[in-house]
C-alpha cells in the first residue's frame, strides 16, 4: 500500500508541469473567498485520490494479465466457485468502498460550491451580455464596454449574465469559474479580481459561426486607476430640454 | 509458441455450407439475421470512416493557429456537426445495438432467427435512409451546423438546414425502438430449451438492458427534435425565448435521452468485452448473477437520473444539482462492479494473446481512463472550470469513443471467422491494434490537459490561447497514428475476407453456444433441427 502511495507520487509529481498552471498571485479581496485557490486545491486532492484508485487498478489489471497467460493450448482456466457469503462479499465491499469515497467527495464539492455561489457581500456588481458575437459590459456608474472587462484589483466581482440572441457561456479560465448565459434568463457568477493583470475571457458554450472569435479580456486595474477610468468613461448626464 | 499450436483444431469439414450467387436484391430485401447484421455493419462503418476523415480534417485545422485547412469557421462546423451526429447515431449505437445484436442474439440463444424477421428488414432500412440523410450533410445547401446537441435558441435562428438533423434523428430513432421491440421478444420468447435466464450470455444480458433503457428514452429524444423543428419551420414557440419559450426544457429533454444512450452504447460493448475476455481466458464469469443484478441492472437503474450533470452551469436550480452530484457519484458503484467482474474473470484464467484480446485487454486500460476522468465532472464545483472545455472530449472520447471502438473493433475481429469461415492476418491485427492504442493515448492525453489548461470545446481557432499550440500538434499527430491503424485494421478485414485461411466452426475453444453448435458460417435458420442441450451446458462451462 505504502508502495503504491509513492508510486502515486512520482507519477503524480511528473506529470504535474503539464497540469499546473502558471503562477498568479491573488490578493484576498475584502476578506472573499479565493475562489481559484480553493478549486486548484480540490483539483489536486481529486487528482490524488484518481492516481491511487487507477494506479492500483491498472497493477492489478497487468499483474492479471502477464500472470495467467496461456502455456499449453489444452489449458482451461480454474476460476474458483464463489460461496454465497463470497458472492455478496465481491458486491458490497467494493459497492461501500466506492460509495464512501463518493460521498466524501461529494462533502467536498459543496464546501467549494457554496463559496462558489454565495456572492460575498459590497461585491462589485457588473452586467454582461453575451451576443453573436462578444460581450457587452455595463458599469454600475454607467460606463460600457464591449469585450473588456475592467475591474478594481482585490474585490470580489459579481457578474449579472444574461444573453441577447442564443445561448452563450461566459468563461474566466484564470479564475476557474464559467457560467451560461441564457436568453430570457437572469444568471451569475462571482470571482475575486485579484493582482492587476489581463486574465482571457472566452465563450464556452456553442453559438454559431464565429463562436470561437467570441473572446475579450479581464483587465484587473489598481484602485485609483480604475476609480478614474470608470468616472471618465461613465455616460454624461442627459440635456434636459 | 505459435498462434496456429494454441488454437483448437479446425474441423474445415463444415465450412462447404452454403455457397450462394451474390444478389443484391435478395441483400436489400433480405429478413435473415445474419444479412441484417451485415448490412447494419457496412452502414456503422461508412458512418465511422466519413467522420473519422471529418476528424481527421479538423485535427488538421487545429494544428496552426489561424486558417489551416479552411478560412471558413462554417465549414469547421459542419464537419464537427457531422463527426458528433454520426459518430453516436451512425456508427456506435447501430454497431452495439444493430450489428453484434443481429448476429449474436439468434445465435446465442439458439434461435433460428428474431421474433419478427420484417420489422428487423425494416429497422435496418430506416437505419439506412438515416445514414443517406446524415450523408446529404456535403451535398445540400446550407447543412446542419447546430453541434449534436442542437441546442435553440441557436438551432431555431440558424440559416443551417436543421430539419436534416431532426429526421436523422428520428429515422434513427424508429430503428432503434423497431430493434428494441424485436430484441426484447426475441429474448424473452425464443431463447432455446436449456438456455435458462441464469446461462445467458452477459452479451445477451447487456443487449436486454440496453433496449430497455432505449426503448424508455428514445421518445423523449424524438419529441424533442419534433418540438425543435415546429420552432424552426411552423412558428411555435417550445423552446424560443423571444416568444415565451424556454432553451432549458430542451437542454433537459435532450440529455434526458443522450446520457442514458451513453448506456445503451456502453452495456453491449462491455458484454462484447465479456463474452471476448471469457473466451480467450477460457474461464467462468466472475460473480455472473451479482454481476448481472448489480452491475448491469444497476446501471439501467441509476442509467436514466443523472443526466443533469450536463446541465450544472445551464441555470437549472440548486435542488436537482445536489440530487445529480450525488446519483452521478454512485453511478461508479454498477459500473466499477462490472470492471471488477472482468478482472475476476481473468484470475485463473488461461489468456490467449489472439487480436480481440489486445483490443479486451485495451479496454481495460482505457476504460479506466475514461471512467476515473469522468469523477471530477460529477463534482459540481471542479465541472465548473472543466465543462465545454477540451477536458470534455478527452474525456468522453476515453469512456466512450474510443473505449466503445475497441469493444467493437475486437468485437468484429472475434466475430470474424463465425461471420466470413475465414481467419483474418494475425499480424496485421497487431500493428493495427498498436497504432490504434498508441495514437488515441497520445491524442486524447492531450486533449484532456489543454483542456484542464483552459481550451474551450467546439473551437474552429484558438487566437485567445496560442500557448497551447505545440499540444494542439501533438494531438494531430496522434489523430493521424490513429487513422493509419484505422486503415490496417480495415486492410486485414478486407484481406482476411478474401483470403484468409479457412477455420472451423470454433477456432477460439469457446463453449458459447453459436462457435460449438453452429458452422461458419452459419446457413440461414442457424441449427437445422434446433439445438438440444445437456443439463449441465453453460457458455462458460470452462475448466470443469
Amino acid at each position: 500500500m505504502n508502495k503504491l502511495k509513492s508510486w502515486s507520487k512520482i507519477a503524480l509529481s511528473a506529470a504535474t508541469p503539464l497540469l499546473a498552471f502558471p503562477g498568479l498571485a491573488m490578493a484576498e479581496g475584502a476578506g472573499a473567498p479565493d475562489l481559484r485557490a480553493g478549486w486548484d486545491e480540490l483539483w489536486h486532492e481529486l487528482m490524488i485520490d484518481i492516481w491511487v484508485i487507477g494506479i492500483i487498478f491498472a497493477l492489478i489489471t497487468l499483474y492479471l494479465l502477464i500472470k495467467y497467460r496461456r502455456r499449453r493450448h489444452d489449458e482451461e482456466g480454474s476460476a474458483p466457485r464463489l460461496s454465497k457469503l463470497a458472492s455478496f462479499g465481491w458486491v458490497f465491499v467494493p459497492a461501500f468502498l466506492f460509495m464512501a469515497d463518493d460521498i466524501f467527495l461529494a462533502a467536498k464539492n459543496f464546501e467549494l460550491w457554496n463559496k462558489m455561489r454565495e456572492v460575498p457581500e459590497g461585491a462589485y456588481e457588473i452586467k454582461v451580455e453575451g451576443f453573436m458575437w462578444g460581450f457587452d459590459i455595463t458599469h454600475p456608474g454607467g460606463a460600457t464596454a464591449t469585450n473588456e472587462l475592467r475591474v478594481p484589483e482585490g474585490t470580489p466581482v459579481k457578474a449579472s449574465l444574461s444573453s441577447r440572441d442564443v445561448v452563450h457561456s461566459f468563461f474566466l479560465p484564470d479564475y476557474r469559474v464559467k457560467w451560461d448565459m441564457v436568453p430570457g434568463m437572469n444568471t451569475y457568477l462571482w470571482f475575486n479580481s485579484g493582482a492587476p493583470g489581463e486574465h482571457v475571457m472566452t465563450c464556452a458554450e456553442y453559438c454559431g459561426t464565429m463562436h470561437s472569435g467570441m473572446y475579450g479580456k479581464v483587465i484587473v486595474m489598481p484602485k485609483a486607476e480604475f476609480d478614474k477610468w470608470v468616472k471618465e468613461n461613465a455616460p454624461a448626464p442627459e440635456k434636459h430640454s | 509458441m505459435s498462434t496456429q499450436a494454441l488454437l483448437e483444431p479446425s474441423d474445415t469439414a463444415e465450412v462447404a455450407a452454403v455457397k450462394q450467387r451474390f444478389s443484391l436484391k435478395e441483400w436489400i430485401f433480405t429478413t435473415d439475421h445474419k444479412r441484417v447484421a451485415v448490412l447494419y455493419m457496412i452502414g456503422a462503418f461508412a458512418a465511422f470512416f466519413v467522420a473519422g476523415l471529418m476528424a481527421m480534417l479538423m485535427r488538421t485545422e487545429l494544428a496552426s493557429l489561424g486558417p489551416t485547412v479552411t478560412a471558413d469557421p462554417s465549414t469547421y462546423n459542419t464537419w464537427l456537426y457531422f463527426h458528433g451526429a454520426a459518430m453516436i447515431l451512425g456508427y456506435q449505437i447501430p454497431a452495439l445495438t444493430g450489428f453484434f445484436a443481429n448476429y449474436y442474439v439468434p445465435l446465442m440463444i439458439g434461435a433460428k432467427d428474431v421474433a419478427f424477421p420484417r420489422v428487423n428488414a425494416l429497422s435496418v432500412w430506416l437505419f439506412w435512409m438515416g445514414i443517406i440523410l446524415a450523408l446529404l450533410t456535403f451535398v445540400i445547401p446550407d447543412p446542419p451546423d447546430i453541434m449534436w446537441t442542437g441546442y435553440p435558441p441557436y438551432s431555431i435562428l440558424t440559416g443551417g438546414n436543421t430539419a436534416f438533423y431532426t429526421f436523422t434523428v428520428l429515422l434513427m430513432g424508429f430503428s432503434s425502438i423497431a430493434g428494441g421491440v424485436n430484441f426484447l421478444t426475441t429474448i424473452i420468447y425464443m431463447r432455446a430449451p436449456g438456455v435458462t435466464w441464469g446461462k445467458m450470455n452477459m452479451f445477451i444480458w447487456c443487449t436486454l438492458a440496453a433496449f430497455i433503457i432505449q426503448i424508455i428514452f428514445v421518445p423523449v429524444l424524438g419529441s424533442a427534435v419534433t418540438m425543435l423543428t415546429f420552432d424552426k419551420y411552423l412558428g411555435t414557440s417550445f423552446f424560443n425565448p423571444a416568444a415565451g419559450g424556454s432553451p432549458l426544457i430542451y437542454e433537459n429533454l435532450f440529455w434526458f435521452y443522450s446520457h442514458p444512450a451513453v448506456y445503451v452504447i456502453f452495456l453491449p460493448a462491455i458484454g462484447l468485452i465479456y463474452e471476448i475476455i471469457a473466451t480467450f481466458a477460457r474461464n467462468r464469469i466472475f460473480n455472473y448473477k451479482k454481476i448481472v443484478y448489480y452491475g448491469v441492472m444497476g446501471v439501467v437503474g441509476l442509467g436514466g437520473i443523472v443526466w443533469a450533470h450536463h446541465l450544472y452551469v445551464a441555470g437549472i436550480p440548486n435542488w436537482m444539482i445536489l440530487i445529480h452530484v450525488f446519483m452521478t457519484l454512485i453511478i461508479s458503484v454498477p459500473v466499477g462492479l462490472l470492471m471488477i467482474g472482468l478482472l475476476g474473470t481473468l484470475y485463473k484464467g488461461s489468456i490467449h494473446y489472439a487480436t480481440p484480446m489486445l483490443y479486451a485487454a485495451g479496454f481495460l486500460f482505457l476504460f479506466l481512463i475514461g471512467g476515473l476522468t469522468g469523477i471530477p465532472n460529477a463534482m459540481s464545483s471542479i465541472y465548473i472550470h472543466l465543462t465545454d472545455t477540451y477536458w470534455m472530449p478527452g474525456h468522453f472520447h476515453y469512456v466512450m469513443a474510443i473505449s466503445m471502438t475497441t469493444a467493437i473493433i475486437g468485437g468484429t475481429y472475434y466475430v470474424f471467422p463465425k461471420m466470413t469461415g475465414r481467419m483474418y492476418n494475425e499480424t496485421l491485427g497487431r500493428i493495427g491494434f498498436i497504432l490504434f492504442f498508441v495514437g488515441v493515448n497520445i491524442t486524447f492525453m492531450f486533449t484532456m490537459i489543454m483542456g484542464v489548461k483552459g481550451m474551450p470545446r467546439r473551437y474552429y481557432d484558438y487566437q485567445q490561447f496560442p500557448e497551447i499550440e505545440w499540444m494542439q500538434q501533438i494531438a494531430t499527430v496522434g489523430s493521424y497514428i490513429i487513422f493509419l491503424g484505422a486503415l490496417v485494421v480495415l486492410i486485414s478485414w478486407l484481406h482476411g475476407a478474401f483470403y484468409g485461411r479457412k477455420v472451423g466452426r470454433n477456432p477460439w475453444g469457446s463453449r458459447s453456444l453459436e462457435w460449438t453448435h453452429a458452422p461458419s458460417p452459419p446457413p440461414p435458420g442457424n441449427y437445422g433441427d434446433g439445438v438440444k442441450l445437456p443439463d449441465d451446458w453453460n457458455p462458460y462451462g470452462y475448466g470443469k
